[in-house]
């Protein structure tokens, strides 16, 4: 299973903007460690086995409310926890330092080579194999810095109780180093990535660190929501819809009563004007999302919580191209970077309803409007159909078929045909027929 | 076909027959022929004329101080008449010439003491000298003159001499005796030559700049053509040519360093109180002669007999030795001849002569001598390259002697690198043969194409294929031997041997592995250096953050610690390599082991203390521009 991934490592790392540094060799102290860990499996395996037995419950049970919850890995961290988590780490530090040791801190890795794909959940787990982020090491130092000032801005945070978004805390953080003319950090670029990094440190959510992202993406539908106390009806948002926040927990976000049968997620905000305005979410009884292109993990959080808690199949409606298909991958199974937030984000049954590569001949879309696959798109597209994901024969003939034809198809070319061709013949055509892959 | 050509050019062409063409056919002297070929001894072009003329009056005036036991102390001074013509004085202090053989000496060519002989010495043929006076009279008319004080307590000798070219001998127009001469023996020779005078490279700065690196043992003084030259406009502006030469003189025997006095002239003061080790004249080595050398040494030999030839007139014979020669050689003739040890050299032969010299190529026999080498050193090439050329790194070797066709001989390098050298420019060669700085046709000599050879990548050098390494980068190459095989009669370029090559480059692999050990050692502690600068730029921030996590952290104790664990983590910046650039762990009580043929110099650190150096010298001496002649 590893051999695809590793020849796959390129693509997952475009897409999910994975930290170099985590490429790094495995080192020996590490390998023994792996082979600690295989040795004590029969432990783990009680552990993991002991969480499918409550979900498989929960599962069960799902058709009360409440329970589904419990899908959830533990219970959400308060600012207290993160500030007492953050002051534990300081002081591992100091004590390291105290006893003359270069100090350092274990990282687990968030790369292609530690991660796996649980074929019984349908999710990408994330591996055991962590990184020693060490000051005294020139490769590491100034990552170790960074890592400490982030740390110290969440703790400021987590002590005056309040959230900010990443940007804020880039220019919180951004200063130049005393006595020289370096910057700490240069781009929200650097900063991003190395929160990212203290989430799988301290085994926190981004919002338990106080932190949100720029929100993206928009949700109109036949729904009722309460967002931080204020009810909105979302089939009153006029054309730009309801902006999806970065944190869509339970605490701010709350599903009140609506009459959706299911989620449709466009992939771009154009495409997701044309359906809000031919308001085909009140003739097919649905909510429509978009997330701008990869959906930012608010919004898949959102589609997670209302396939899980709501009960609504989640239909994914994106270009038909190499990257196309990697959104829905990412919503289905989880990315590689952010593996350790699949469990509460992904969502194994989410359908691929479109494009297919089949949908130009059975559309009879004209030649004109599609865009010839260059180099790049069919080592992406020969990536894709390594992930174990997507081994499946339907998934095969698809990836096979779209690089036969050698072409490329955007939702937009339907276009060609009609403005409203996508919202009157081609989706309501393609759910009638159920000609989705999943 | 025969016929028809042999007929018709009879008609038209002037017949001429032995009778006639015998009335043209006459002797050409040596002179003439040089006369004609005056690029074979170095007078192709003004410039060179120039830096030829006191270069073989220099050499001369060396070896002459050295045979004679006396500490040179030479003047050099070109005096401009003219754009184009200029009146060059070289003055030694050596033993003289007896007036007898002043004409031989000055007036013929191919008259000389060294020849003949197996010696090192700088002068080879006996040219030289006599070529400048030619040079000299054929472009200006003028004849040289020649002070000569061959005797302590006697006057001096001062002629006018010019050649007669057709003669190949002397022709004294003036003579008279005097008892101005400045040191109690010694010659002067002084020429007006047409030429023309630059700085610069090539130029008679550099050649006199570089024999001063080669030659420690010897004083140089030193007046440049714009010595004093504004003095000539103007009576109050410095000092006169004599004034100046006077106040160099006293200033000679106080400074250390290179100066220029006021007036413009240089002074190369003498940093070695001792003459180089005398060299014994050696006799040739059996395999060092060709055919034609055998049988005019048969002839001209004293032994009547061929053993005792054998012995006396080659070294490494011993009378086994001898035997062994004579019974090869009579199984190479055997029927024709006998060749015995007791066979009388009246009766050696050219065929005998031919068998002897078959013998004597199939032997083995043991390496010349080698005490008649007297190389540089590796600490005075060091000592000169460190005084000549603005560098970081400075390494020397002197290789144990070795032979090429019977002649013994051995290569000294120096390699100096980094500091104000160029960086990215290819590196230079400074050769010399028997102390003396080759200036001329570098791409023929062998030291180049040692040193372009292509061993400097394994040093840490880029070298583009075929020429020289590119980088900071003096390299010099010396070449001492009993006969310095040159290219041509003008002593430019050293001829390119199998043996002599492999010398060098053996001894410049030598000097790259050590610059090289240099390169990894620096590199090694930059690196650490570089490290330690990282962590005491982010040690800071760091401890900030944690004391903002948890404020019960105190800023100046985690302070202190976290340097005390950087300090660990980097004590490799601090630390002494040795040669592979290996940790050397300091052992108590034991001294480190150091390479003592390397000298490191900090530049950086040397800035600072340069000003001292100007306090010696009562006027303001400034520094010879050392740039400009190693540029």
């Amino acid at each position: 299973m590893r051999k695809p991934q590793k020849a796959t490592r390129q693509g997952d790392c475009k897409e999910a903007g994975i930290d170099t540094m985590a490429k790094k060799k495995v080192t020996k102290k590490k390998v023994v460690k792996k082979k600690v860990t295989k040795k004590a499996a029969p432990v783990k395996k009680g552990k993991t086995t002991k969480k499918k037995v409550t979900k498989k419950t929960t599962q069960k049970k799902a058709t009360g409310d409440g329970t589904t919850k419990k899908v959830v890995r533990r219970k959400k961290r308060t600012h207290a926890d993160t500030a007492k988590l953050l002051v534990e780490l300081a002081g591992n530090i100091a004590t390291q330092v105290a006893d003359e040791q270069d100090p350092g801190m274990e990282i687990p890795i968030r790369a292609l080579s530690n991660v796996s794909f649980d074929a019984r959940a349908g999710l990408i787990r994330m591996g055991t194999n962590a990184q020693r982020r060490s000051f005294f090491n020139v490769a590491h130092a100034k990552k170790f810095m960074q890592t400490t000032i982030i740390a110290a801005g969440c703790k400021q945070l987590a002590d005056q109780k309040k959230s900010t978004s990443l940007r804020d805390l880039f220019y919180h953080s951004k200063r130049t180093i005393e006595g020289t003319r370096e910057n700490t950090f240069d781009d929200q670029k650097e900063s991003d990535p190395i929160i990212e990094d203290l989430e799988v440190a301290l085994g926190s959510m981004r919002e338990e660190l106080g932190l949100y992202a720029e929100p993206r993406g928009a949700m109109v539908g036949p729904m009722v929501i309460e967002d931080n106390g204020d009810t909105i009806d979302l089939s009153k948002m006029g054309s730009g819809g309801w902006a999806i926040p970065s944190i869509v927990e339970d605490s701010v976000l709350k599903f009140k009563r609506g009459s959706a049968k299911f989620v449709l997620l466009v992939e771009k905000g154009a495409v997701w004007g044309r359906f809000n305005q031919d308001k085909f979410w009140q003739k097919h009884k649905c909510m429509i999302v978009h997330g701008s292109g990869q959906p930012p993990r608010g919004v898949r959080r959102l589609l997670y919580r209302m396939h899980h808690e709501l009960k609504l199949p989640v239909f994914v409606l994106v270009d038909n191209d190499p990257w196309g298909y990697y959104i829905y991958s990412v919503l289905k199974q989880g990315s590689i970077n952010l593996a350790f937030e699949s469990q509460r984000m992904a969502i194994p049954k989410a359908r691929f309803i479109g494009m297919s590569a089949y949908d130009a001949a059975r559309f009879d879309i004209p030649k004109t409007v599609t865009i010839a696959l260059n180099e790049q798109d069919r080592r992406r597209a020969k990536e894709v159909m390594n992930y174990p994901w997507f081994a499946k024969r339907e998934w095969q003939k698809e990836i096979k078929h779209m690089l036969k034809l050698g072409v490329k198809l955007e939702l937009e070319a339907l276009s060609n045909k009609d403005f409203s061709f996508i919202t009157n013949e081609y989706l309501p055509r393609k759910l009638k027929d159920k000609q989705w892959l999943d | 076909m025969a016929t028809s050509t042999s007929k018709r050019p009879t008609s038209k062409r002037n017949k001429r027959d032995a009778e006639t063409m015998a009335k043209s056919q006459r002797e050409i002297s040596v002179s003439e022929f040089f006369a004609k070929n005056r690029h074979l001894l170095g007078f192709d072009n003004p410039r060179k004329a120039v830096l030829t003329t006191v270069k073989e009056a220099v050499d001369n005036a060396l070896d002459a101080c050295e045979e004679a036991g006396i500490l040179p102390s030479l003047f050099v001074g070109i005096r401009p008449l003219s754009e184009t013509r200029f009146e060059i004085t070289v003055r030694d202090n050596g033993p003289g010439i007896v007036r007898r053989q002043v004409e031989n000496v000055f007036g013929k060519l191919l008259y000389g003491s060294k020849f003949h002989r197996l010696k090192m010495s700088r002068g080879q043929q006996g040219i030289g000298i006599a070529a400048a006076g030619m040079y000299a009279l054929m472009t200006t008319g003028k004849p040289m003159v020649i002070h000569t004080k061959p005797k302590k307590n006697k006057p001096s000798h001062c002629l006018t001499l010019a050649i007669d070219m057709q003669k190949n001998k002397a022709d004294v127009s003036d003579e008279e005796e005097r008892h101005d001469f400045p040191s109690p023996t010694g010659t002067e020779v002084v020429l007006q030559l047409e030429g023309r005078y630059q700085r610069g490279k090539q130029s008679v700065d550099e050649y006199l700049q570089q024999t001063a690196i080669a030659n420690p043992h010897a004083q140089i003084i030193y007046q440049p053509p714009d010595a004093c030259k504004s003095r000539e406009d103007d009576e109050d502006a410095g000092p006169s040519l004599i004034d100046d030469l006077d106040h160099a003189m006293r200033l000679a025997e106080e400074i250390e360093e290179t100066t220029t006095t006021p007036g413009g002239t240089v002074i190369f003061p003498r940093a070695i109180e001792s003459l180089p080790e005398d060299t014994k004249e050696i006799k040739p080595h059996p395999q060092g002669i060709e055919l034609g050398m055998l049988i005019k040494m048969v002839k001209d030999s004293d032994s009547s007999q061929l053993g005792g030839f054998l012995q006396n007139e080659f070294c490494r014979v011993s009378l086994r030795v001898a035997n062994e020669i004579t019974d090869r050689a009579q199984d190479l003739v055997k029927g024709i001849s006998t060749i015995t040890n007791r066979t009388y050299l009246s009766k050696i032969g050219h065929s005998e002569c031919e068998a002897i010299y078959g013998a004597i190529q199939d032997m083995r026999f043991m390496s010349p001598p080698t005490d008649c080498l007297a190389p540089i050193g590796d600490d005075v090439i060091r000592a000169g390259m460190l005084k000549g050329v603005r560098a970081e790194f400075y390494t020397s070797v002197t290789r144990p002697p070795a032979v090429y066709r019977g002649n013994p001989f051995q290569i000294e390098v120096g390699l100096a690198f980094g500091g104000d050298l160029p960086s990215d420019e290819p590196g230079r060669v400074i050769r010399f043969a028997n102390r003396v700085p080759l200036l001329y046709q570098q791409s023929a000599c062998c030291a180049f194409k040692a040193v372009a050879e292509p061993i400097w990548r394994n040093y840490g050098l880029s070298q583009p294929k075929g020429s020289l390494p590119v980088g900071p980068l003096v390299i010099m190459v010396h070449m001492a031997s009993v006969w310095v095989p040159f290219t041509s009669e003008s002593k430019e370029a050293i001829a390119d041997y199998d043996e002599i090559r492999k010398e060098m480059k053996l001894a410049l692999s030598e000097c790259g592995r050590k610059l090289k050990t240099y390169l990894n050692r620096r590199a090694k502690v930059k690196r650490e250096n570089e490290r330690r600068s990282i962590f005491g730029k982010y040690l800071g921030e760091v401890v900030r953050s944690l004391n903002v996590i948890d404020p019960k952290l105190k800023p100046a104790k985690l302070k202190s610690q976290f340097e005390e664990v950087a300090r660990r983590y980097t004590e490799t910046a601090d630390m002494e390599f040795d040669e592979d650039g290996n940790v050397l762990k300091k052992e108590k009580g034991t001294r480190e082991k150091t390479d003592d043929t390397v000298v490191i110099v900090d530049r950086s650190a040397i800035e600072t203390v340069t000003p001292s150096k100007r306090k010696r010298g009562d006027a303001a001496v400034e520094d010879l521009d050392q740039q400009e002649l190693f540029a």
